[in-house]
């Protein structure tokens, strides 16, 4: 281990993919606060021309929170992770330390190339794969790339055994390749028209029921394998390294993940409840929906049990804050959709402002706290600093959380109250409302989930402050820390 | 019996097959343990003990530890 005694960890390519969580989790919450806006007030739909409408910039919010964000926020934790649960340096190796390279910047073009795309209306139509062909062949070249990171570090990893994270990681590369290639099969119009059509602008290779079977199969399974998975294994990282206890029980982790990759991918068809897919197949999606609580729950029990005997540090570290508050949402959450999918809930649920709120308490009380935790924790590690500010964090911490619980609240009551009024019917049968009474009534609902999206702004820019700081001006650190992260 | 039917049969017996395989899998962990052949417990510390330099908690005849120590 002589030779060893100089090395170190390499977190060039965490860092990039750091800044590009930042800046896309800044325009991705941005514009859904936009949009929110636009909702409760019309008429900023008219702000900029075509390129400002809801239509035009509500596939952005999802695709720049999905790819822009979230996915940056897992490669940066995968390459700061990934070395050190395998105690191998990228640095080791010139080949993964240029493919990993070459995986930011590849991924950077392709991420610009996507959000103007679609500012200039050019897309495929399908919620959350709206990206045309040729981004859809960077998307595939991009993860082709991580896959060869992934599996490259591996290959040349000094610890035989996986930790749980890296299983995580695992499953989010093959979970997320094979759901973006089925889904994304289509044929440019050009060639489906004989020469009349474009040939950027594609149309799916599915149709009808088969068509959406597809599209759901894929929609809920980038919620797993894009939402869950990497959040689990980041956590799985994290909260053991920040509060220096080991996971509760290895044990659990590992049944819960083989249960989470059983039971997930045959859930998506509670999105098509009620529609012309087959009746077995919404029960079978109904019922895997129901079974899913036990391995969602497995994992995040499993973390509240990693901090027995250790609570006091919920309240003496703002960073163990923010991982117990994912864990809770996540609990909450994986609690909520279940319960939508049942089918007779469903019935008042679907199509209703109710599904929003579930999709924003997971992915802003989880996902988007589990992220900003664990760059938190990499960044004194990462840049050699102290964390810049533990008030502004705590300020932070209470803000955004506020901010989740004003937006599912109000889309709660909103969705059942929009559930309730579309289904009404007097003592003829006939309907009681019409469309535009419920859009009446929902208004503060609304008025109430954009102020919720301005806080959760705000709180995001106090982030964005605290990390930027951190990396530039803030005390230097003259060794690692082992556990808590080191803030001022 | 037609393709639809056939299908939802096949669902319904691949679960029943999974989810044998995924109990067989619960009573394979803790077997395993109890018997002395397995600690799983260990690797919850291989999160906390992460430095490059560390002692692997399960070192690979594969890895570079060994090829090093063969130079």
């Amino acid at each position: 281990m002589q030779s060893n005694a100089a090395l170190e960890y390499d977190y060039s390519v965490a860092k990039l993919f750091t800044y590009t969580t930042i800046l896309f989790g800044f325009l991705g919450m941005l514009i859904g606060t936009l949009i929110a806006a636009q909702l409760a007030w019309p008429e900023l739909n008219y702000l900029i021309g075509e390129y400002g409408t809801f239509s035009r910039l509500r596939p952005m919010h999802t695709q720049i929170v999905i790819f822009g964000f979230t996915l940056s926020g897992v490669f940066a934790t995968f390459y700061y992770v990934g070395q050190r649960v395998m105690k191998v340096s990228m640095a080791e190796s010139p080949f993964l330390m240029f493919m990993g390279k070459l995986h930011f910047w590849l991924y950077f073009v392709g991420a610009l190339a996507a959000v103007i795309t679609l500012e200039l209306g050019m897309t495929q139509s399908k919620e959350y794969a709206a990206f045309e062909w040729p981004i859809d062949v960077v998307i595939v070249l991009v993860w082709v790339i991580w896959g060869i990171s992934v599996f490259g570090l591996i290959g040349i990893r000094r610890e035989k055994s996986l930790y749980i994270s890296m299983w995580y990681y695992i499953a989010t590369f093959l979970g997320i390749a094979m759901l973006y290639l089925f889904n994304n099969m289509s044929i440019p119009t050009y060639f489906a028209s004989g020469g009349i059509g474009s040939i950027f602008h594609s149309v799916s290779m599915y149709s009808g029921t088969n068509d959406a079977l597809v599209q759901w199969w894929y929609g809920h399974n980038a919620v797993a394998f894009g939402f869950t998975v990497p959040i689990v294994a980041m956590v799985y990282y994290f909260l053991p390294k920040e509060s220096g206890q080991a996971v509760y029980s290895y044990k659990l982790s590992l049944l819960s993940f083989w249960g989470l990759m059983f039971v997930y991918l045959w859930a998506g068809s509670h999105h098509l409840m009620w529609s012309t897919v087959p009746d077995w197949m919404q029960t079978m999606g109904s019922i895997f929906s129901i079974v899913l609580i036990l391995p969602s729950w497995g994992s995040a029990i499993n973390m509240l049990l990693t901090m027995k005997g250790e609570w006091n540090q919920l309240t003496e570290n703002p960073l163990i804050k923010f991982m117990v508050l994912a864990s809770t949402f996540y609990m909450l959450s994986t609690l909520e959709g279940p319960i939508q999918a049942i089918r007779s809930v469903n019935a008042i649920a679907h199509f209703t402002d109710w599904i929003p709120g579930h999709v924003h308490d997971g992915v802003l009380g989880w996902v988007v706290f589990m992220i900003m935790a664990g760059l938190f924790h990499m960044a004194p590690r990462m840049f050699k600093r102290e964390i810049y500010s533990k008030k502004l964090m705590e300020a932070q911490f209470w803000l955004q959380t506020t901010a989740v619980v004003l937006y599912f609240t109000s889309m709660w009551i909103a969705g059942i109250t929009q559930g309730m009024m579309w289904r009404a019917v007097d003592e003829y049968g006939n309907l009681m409302y019409s469309f535009i009474d419920t859009v009446a009534v929902l208004h503060p609902y609304y008025a109430i989930r954009a102020l919720s999206g301005v806080l959760y702004l705000v709180g995001f820019l106090m982030f964005a402050y605290n990390m930027i700081k951190t990396m530039t001006s803030s005390r230097v650190l003259t060794e690692e820390p082992q556990f808590r992260s080191p803030m001022a | 019996m037609d393709i639809r039917n056939l299908q939802g049969y096949a669902s319904f017996f691949m679960t029943i097959f999974l989810v044998v395989m995924l109990y067989g899998y619960i009573v394979h962990l803790y077997r395993s343990e109890k018997k002395g052949e397995k600690d799983y417990e260990k690797y919850g510390k291989i999160a906390l003990d992460d430095e490059v330099t560390s002692k692997p908690i399960e070192g690979d005849s594969h890895t570079k530890n060994e090829s090093e120590e063969h130079k």
